[in-house]
């Protein structure tokens, strides 16, 4: 089967899984709410005002982290690359943890001050990394990984701080908020999501080509005709800026971006026109489905969905390290 | 004489400090077939990786067609030269003919799909380096000597005239290493592309170009003409050892065999 026709599978399956689990939960909704959008019966209400906007959020923020995932793993040439282990998740949730903290509520522009926060705190794990090339930029994209490692911890170690010093109730409120979730997730958060998911999606969307090249690296691509620095930058600054976007909306939920990318490559393959879109629909169906099942879990009470997508990637990330290793061994 | 292709004037190159390059001048006309000789770590990449402007001179400058590399887009360089890098283990997660197809990057718009020019350029790069067999297959499947086609029909894909290649045969048998040469020989006599190759194979860099760039610690021990290099102590002094020379296959063909010191 050819990688565009697992792509359409794909489509429809991602958009079966965003059509039935709206009406999956502690009480299954009848189909008939959706002749009732004006929210007449409290089953409509259910399901048009808390349902259909938490799971556009999962869809958008599952999605909006996939490709950024898929991006950053082809820009650092590493499959360990992930908004994660960059420090841009971390950079972001310091930002918020630190608004949470001061108890800052101002909103510049209409834009909240979570959304503020966690984009500068992402920006700011970013230019360090994103500096390293600009004053050497022979930098190996391995010591600009290490980098941003090294920014993840020590945003990680100044949200503890922030926490150890915060008072008990604003100290709950970050690690609540840690965990990642879309638990009161409403229009307001999809309307926020929106515009960054939209506008990152639509910058790396268009870069499938450069990113097919800046993954056999740097030096072919530029041969190629890429401009390295120029497409580098653009890339990094809209996978950061979406994700910070969606860190604000949602927490850093993690691991979405790492999983989805690799299993989208397994399924049909590495070049980004397909993976691209195939990331994007796996993340958003993934996040959506995981979300559901938080809610179910602990029924009537939620899980945090960073909590089940943590449990599946972390087991995913060890199986991923030793086939790489069983598979180098094979091959030497 | 035309226009030169490629010229190099006064180039240094500096690394964290240390020269790697220095006061290196060159001119590659049309058609030619250069080789760059010298010892491990004399300056060859360095120089073939800023003729491809992958890095700036810190002096002198590269003239493509008489004009600046730096001010040229990435675009416009990679329409006329093509760069095969040295062999490295590097992950190529992808098909063979979708390895190719990306060579046509500089051809393409960001929404244009593959026009038919860019086809027919892919299955000619293809065919000169027998590589449509391939197509279908993963590059991380292919033997060290069908990379090596393959990364250099990626090159021809591209479409250039001038074709840079670093140590194009290293690591490869005898047979393809022959292969390569050959191969190189005929898009150079037949398409009259411009190549400059970086190799440590004196015997093939004396069968088949038509000049010859030794270096030595960055700088240049040695211009022109590929027979001139025997004349007494040259390569002596350029690679800081003794050399034979010793004729073959009836052929005034000259062998160059090193010799134990002392001997």
């Amino acid at each position: 089967m050819s990688a565009a026709r697992r792509l359409l599978l794909l489509a429809v399956g991602a958009a079966a899984v965003a059509v039935v689990v709206p009406f999956i939960g502690i009480e299954a909704l009848p189909l008939s709410v959706l002749r009732d959008p004006g929210g007449g019966s409290v089953a409509s209400v259910i399901f048009w005002q808390i349902r259909v906007p938490r799971v556009v959020a999962a869809v958008l923020a599952g999605g909006g982290l996939a490709i950024a995932g898929a991006a950053f793993q082809a820009l650092f040439r590493n499959p360990l690359a992930t908004p994660y282990t960059l420090g841009v998740a971390s950079g972001a949730a310091f930002g918020v943890a630190l608004a949470t903290r001061l108890g800052l509520a101002v909103a510049v522009l209409g834009i909240a001050t979570d959304t503020l926060a966690a984009l500068a705190g992402a920006l700011v794990a970013v230019s360090v990394v994103w500096l390293l090339t600009r004053v050497r930029p022979a930098t190996s994209s391995m010591v600009l990984l290490l980098a941003g490692v090294a920014m993840s911890f020590f945003f990680s170690s100044l949200i503890l701080l922030l926490q150890y010093t915060a008072s008990l109730g604003d100290s709950y409120q970050i690690v609540r908020w840690l965990m990642g979730g879309l638990a009161g997730v409403g229009p307001r958060e999809v309307l926020h999501l929106l515009p960054f998911v939209a506008a990152g999606v639509a910058v790396l969307g268009w870069r499938a080509r450069e990113l097919d090249l800046l993954s056999i690296g740097a030096d072919l691509a530029a041969s190629r005709g890429v401009d390295v620095g120029r497409q580098r930058t653009v890339i990094f600054l809209a996978a950061s800026v979406m994700v910070g976007g969606v860190v604000a909306a949602c927490g850093p939920i993690g691991f979405v971006g790492m999983m989805a990318p690799h299993i989208c490559r397994l399924l049909l393959g590495a070049e980004h026109r397909h993976l691209l879109p195939a990331s994007c629909l796996f993340g958003g169906a993934f996040l959506a489905a995981c979300d559901t099942a938080a809610r179910l879990v602990l029924a009537p009470a939620e899980l945090p969905v960073g909590v089940i997508t943590s449990l599946l990637g972390g087991p995913f990330f060890l199986w991923l390290l030793l086939r790489r290793v069983v598979g180098r061994d094979a091959a030497g | 004489m035309s226009r030169p292709a490629l010229e190099v004037t006064g180039v240094a190159v500096e690394i964290d400090g240390s020269r790697i390059l220095d006061e290196v001048s060159v001119t590659v006309v049309p058609g030619q077939l250069l080789s760059l000789i010298g010892p491990n770590g004399a300056g060859k990449s360095t120089l073939i990786r800023c003729l491809a402007g992958l890095i700036s001179p810190s002096e002198g400058d590269v003239l493509l067609d008489g004009r600046s590399l730096g001010g040229l887009s990435r675009r416009a360089i990679a329409r006329s030269i093509s760069y095969v890098p040295q062999a490295d283990a590097r992950s190529l997660p992808f098909a063979v003919r979708a390895f190719v197809e990306m060579g046509r990057y500089p051809h393409l718009g960001p929404w244009s799909a593959l026009s038919a020019a860019d086809v027919e350029a892919v299955d000619a790069a293809l065919a000169q380096t027998d590589t449509v067999h391939l197509s279908a297959r993963s590059m991380e499947s292919l033997s060290g000597g069908e990379r090596q086609r393959v990364l250099i029909a990626a090159a021809l894909a591209q479409g250039g005239r001038i074709l840079l290649l670093d140590e194009p045969t290293t690591f490869l048998d005898y047979r393809h290493q022959m292969w390569i040469v050959e191969l190189l020989e005929r898009l150079h006599r037949d398409q009259g592309l411009t190549v400059v190759t970086a190799t440590h194979d004196l015997n093939w860099a004396l069968a088949v170009s038509d000049a010859v760039l030794a270096l030595r610690d960055g700088a240049v021990a040695y211009r022109g003409a590929t027979a001139a290099l025997f004349d007494a102590g040259r390569l002596e002094q350029i690679y800081g050892t003794r050399f034979d020379l010793v004729e073959s296959g009836g052929r005034p063909v000259p062998l160059v065999v090193p010799a134990r010191n002392g001997r």
